[in-house]
């Protein structure tokens, strides 16, 4: 660990960035461009369902990624709280809507999914409300860190509510889980279902990863203009005092 | 008297009496409950069924707009700065806090949810799971509502963000509650719900005062 904390200097953080940007930007061009192409020209259609099941491949790697970047918001924050390194604190911040736009389109494109196959835009399956509401709690720490000005408050309370989310998002999960065998006769979502085959397991993952790469290159390139917006914001201070 | 003791006593107080608002609340959950026949009809059946899902929201909704009461009133004359200085833990006083908006809100609501379960035309062997539903998870809803006042408590127009940032939290609370009720009505058992209810109850006792104190210090600094 102490060997990180060197990477926990902002001035560090921006000069080291500075030369990994460009090339997780064309990693993630190459992995999404091979991986799109291998998802709609060269992988089968779906047995069922046909050429539909292709939206699984964006489907499926944002709501993975969605899951992944509350995780990392959450472990930042809590980086943030004990180590106090400014840097986690605007990883954090930026996380959140990128976290909250992979949230979106898991929503818009399972929606858009489940119209041809189940017939319907919206059921209030387990997993679907769970994301939901997983949206709801990225609005409310977004909504959170734009109320307040002042930085460190905005800080601290920004990661008090990711861990509050944090703790409470498996308890949600399993509520509504146990809500909706409850209320529902059967699950629409088909428990197991044909093993995937290698032709479409491939796509899938190069796109998950690419999605990745997609989420730190768009983390990176914000939190470099926050560091700078930072920076401009406290030598505005500093003239200002004199 | 304990400290924690005082706290409670001095909140309640101020809550009943003039200008505290207690009852407002309550009166916000009957004018809620009668909403849902004016919209949705008559129907005493329709009724009968969704009425657990019903009482809960309402119960929700009325515990969530009186939190601006917890912490809003003493950060503003400085109640609260003298608060944090008292030798008694501030999670300690936040608790008490807590405990006293839920004898204000949750618990006459509580008490008052069998009257609004005949409006409702609610099964009548259910009231005493009802009552116990509430009454577990009224105080979760005090408590994890703590965090959200905590944080807002300096913002300015804080009460639109509070219930966004305290709803997503209050999901597990609402189901555990309305499932327990629908249980006993369909016979497939309410205990199993009410225990998970209690587990929510335990868990927010033990974890909410922590994150609640480290708010308001970070608004009182």
């Amino acid at each position: 660990m102490a060997g990180l904390h060197r990477f926990a200097n902002p001035g560090t953080f921006v000069r080291i960035s500075a030369k990994v940007l460009p090339w997780l930007a064309g990693l993630t061009a190459i992995l999404i461009g091979v991986g799109l192409y291998q998802a709609l020209l060269v992988a089968p259609p779906e047995a069922y369902q046909g050429n539909v099941a292709r939206i699984m491949y964006l489907h499926v790697p944002s709501a993975w990624n969605a899951m992944m970047i509350y995780g990392a918001m959450a472990v930042a924050s809590a980086t943030w709280l004990i180590w106090k390194h400014p840097v986690a604190d605007v990883a954090a911040q930026a996380s959140a809507p990128i976290g909250a736009m992979f949230t979106l389109t898991a929503l818009l494109t399972g929606s858009l999914w489940g119209k041809p196959t189940w017939g319907t835009f919206w059921v209030w399956d387990a997993r679907i409300t769970s994301v939901t509401i997983m949206l709801f709690i990225y609005f409310g720490y977004i909504a959170l860190r734009a109320a307040i000005e002042d930085g460190e408050r905005s800080a601290k309370a920004g990661a008090i509510l990711a861990l509050v989310g944090s703790v409470n998002l498996p308890i949600i999960h399993y509520s509504v889980v146990w809500w909706n065998t409850l209320h529902q006769p059967a699950s629409v979502l088909r428990a197991g279902g044909p093993a995937i085959v290698a032709s479409m397991l491939v796509p899938l993952l190069l796109l998950a990863c690419g999605f990745t790469t997609y989420y730190l290159t768009l983390l990176i390139w914000r939190m470099q203009r926050e560091i700078v917006g930072r920076r401009v914001r406290s030598l505005r201070v500093l003239q200002a005092q004199g | 008297m304990s400290a924690f003791g005082q706290i409670v006593g001095r909140d309640v107080r101020l809550a009943l009496r003039q200008g505290g608002g207690s009852y407002w609340a309550l009166i916000f959950f009957v004018l809620t409950v009668t909403m849902f026949p004016l919209s949705v009809g008559p129907d005493m059946q329709l009724l009968g069924r969704i009425a657990p899902g019903i009482l809960w929201v309402a119960a929700v909704l009325a515990a969530m707009l009186s939190l601006d009461r917890l912490f809003q009133a003493d950060y503003e004359d400085g109640t609260l700065e003298l608060l944090t200085l008292a030798p008694l833990s501030l999670e300690l006083t936040v608790l008490a806090k807590c405990l006293a908006h839920w004898i204000t809100t949750g618990l006459p609501l509580a008490i008052l949810s069998p009257l609004l379960g005949i409006l409702l035309n609610l099964d009548a062997s259910a009231y005493p799971v009802l009552v116990l539903s509430l009454l577990l998870g009224t105080p979760v809803l005090s408590m994890i509502g703590g965090i959200g006042a905590a944080l807002t408590v300096g913002i300015r127009r804080g009460g639109v963000l509070l219930s966004l940032l305290v709803l997503p939290l209050y999901v597990p609370t609402l189901v555990f509650g309305v499932l327990a009720i629908q249980g006993h009505i369909d016979a497939t058992g309410a205990r199993p719900h009410l225990f998970l209810l209690s587990a929510v109850l335990l868990a927010a006792t033990a974890l909410s005062p922590w994150a609640s104190a480290a708010a308001l210090r970070l608004n009182i600094e």
